[in-house]
């Protein structure tokens, strides 16, 4: 018996811990293209730009705790599957024989394709190399343009602008986070941003990029040292493909999170499954899905099989403001909105009809808290108890 | 460096140095402690790195935040009222000695 996880990110990493936490006592190998251990990838876009924490902070496990578990990593690209013969072609010629095989191969960021995207200051941010890189190169920048107003994009904006670096926010569409958040909240983030110095330019459409500028709409150009670019990723879904398994938006699973093979799983940013958050099947890219999906089909693997059932959940931190998502706002029809913006302290909650789909809170770690179990539980609760700060979140679960 | 020791619920002793400024939780988990489980990776977003200080260390706490608090409320295994986050005690060298029990389940 044996075990072979291709993606060494959150979700790999922690499909092999939760195999050994559950007594799997089989060979596991986790296969990964990064150097060194395992890491989080929250980090690199807060506190690692600002030099609050280091790679070691951000590794998930000492090099040591894959020796004591017993958990293979191997350094390298897988080239195919074979799932005939059910083996995993490595690009080094080598093989690796599995009974049971974890898709957990993440996302790789969505390029830009304007003129001039060459240049060498160019730069987008997934990995720790990445990270490190632009860290370095902020040192020396003084103009910063960021493309794409989602939450990468403002995270970084964040911490340059922390830096004290000119800060740049290019967005295509009429409001920032457009795509997760409701206009409430992406206006209070505009408000932020631009309190703190940042010039966020709204249903602007980046024309080319020069050696030190960006080009905008009609002959408006904006100088830029470096032009940081996060505008959405792209799922890794073409190994599965190749080996005739089905995706779309994602490696297509069923609600155990395993493909029509039976023997292979997938998981994280790269699946797209059922959900019961939402109408329709669902690819989320989160620390939350990485990690409960992990847990989910490791105990499938270990003869526990459960539908997949984790509310998600999602965070973001950009300056000292803390945005935290439970639920899956998709389709929603109406808002209402508890406490008050001007505060910096509010939530929002999404209905989809009668039921409660979702919550954002800004600086109310209680009601995202509260929001998990009430959305999980999928607990009855009406809009006015929701905006009524009188009422208490939690005397709706009992 | 400073030696924070954590205290298994089954009464397993482990003493590490831990480096100034890293969490009590990353000297956990750096050092393969059992008991922590630090899901969200010290993020302050899942409560599994929950541990009870030993009470004549908690004057020399940093306050309990927001976050904290909530999060504290949603621990798997009672809140006390020497409950911490391990990812929110960052170790200075005043806490040098400082011992930590981990509780019985962190999920």
């Amino acid at each position: 018996m044996a075990v072979v996880i291709i993606g060494g990110g959150q979700g790999g990493f922690q499909t092999a811990a939760s195999l050994r936490a559950e007594g799997y006592q089989e060979r596991i190998t986790l296969i990964g293209d990064e150097p060194g251990v395992p890491y989080q990838r929250p980090p690199l876009s807060k506190g690692f730009l600002l030099g609050k924490q280091e790679q070691r902070h951000a590794e998930l496990r000492p090099a040591a705790f894959y020796e004591m578990q017993r958990i293979t990593l191997v350094k390298g690209r897988v080239a195919a599957i074979d799932r005939a013969s059910r083996r995993v072609a490595l690009d080094s010629g080598d093989h690796i024989q599995y009974d049971t095989l974890v898709l957990a191969t993440g996302a790789r960021n969505r390029q830009l394709s304007h003129e001039g995207v060459a240049y060498e200051n160019v730069l987008y941010l997934r990995t720790l190399g990445e990270a490190a890189e632009i860290r370095q190169r902020l040192e020396a920048a003084n103009d910063v343009v960021v493309i794409g107003g989602g939450f990468i994009g403002l995270e970084v904006a964040a911490a340059a602008r922390t830096l004290s670096k000119q800060v740049t926010v290019i967005e295509a569409q009429e409001r920032l986070m457009a795509r997760v958040v409701a206009p409430v909240v992406s206006e209070y983030f505009r408000i932020e941003h631009e309190a703190k110095g940042v010039d966020v330019l709204l249903n602007a459409t980046l024309r080319g990029i020069g050696e030190k500028e960006v080009l905008l709409g009609e002959r408006t150009r904006r100088p830029a040292d470096l032009v940081i670019a996060g505008i959405g990723v792209v799922p890794n879904v073409e190994l599965a493909i190749e080996a005739g398994l089905p995706a779309g938006n994602g490696i297509t699973v069923d609600k155990y999170l395993r493909t029509p093979d039976e023997r292979i799983y997938a998981i994280g940013d790269c699946a797209e499954c059922p959900s019961l958050f939402a109408e329709t099947c669902v690819r989320l890219e989160s620390v939350q899905n990485a990690v409960d999906q992990a847990t989910c089909v490791a105990k499938a693997i270990v003869g526990h099989s459960a539908p997949y059932a984790a509310v998600p959940w999602f965070w973001t931190d950009q300056y000292d403001i803390h945005l935290q998502m439970a639920g899956l706002p998709a389709g929603f029809d109406h808002v209402v909105t508890r406490g008050n913006p001007e505060t910096r302290k509010f939530s929002v909650f999404y209905f989809r009809g009668e039921r409660l789909c979702a919550v954002d809170s800004v600086n109310r770690p209680a009601d995202h808290l509260a929001a998990r179990k009430l959305i999980g539980a999928r607990t009855a609760l009406n809009p006015d108890q929701a905006m009524d700060e009188d009422f208490d979140l939690k005397t709706a679960l009992n | 460096m400073p030696k924070i020791t954590y205290i298994s619920d089954a009464g397993v002793s482990r003493t590490i140095d831990v480096p100034v400024g890293d969490t009590v939780m990353e000297g956990a988990v750096q050092n393969g402690v059992d008991g922590i489980v630090a899901e969200c990776g010290g993020n302050c977003q899942c409560a599994t790195c929950h541990v009870y200080v030993e009470e004549k260390f908690l004057p020399l706490l940093d306050p309990i935040g927001e976050d904290q608090d909530a999060m504290l409320d949603t621990t798997a295994s009672p809140r006390k009222s020497n409950s911490r986050l391990s990812c929110q005690i960052h170790v200075k060298p005043e806490l040098d000695g400082l011992v930590v029990h981990t509780p019985p389940t962190q999920q």
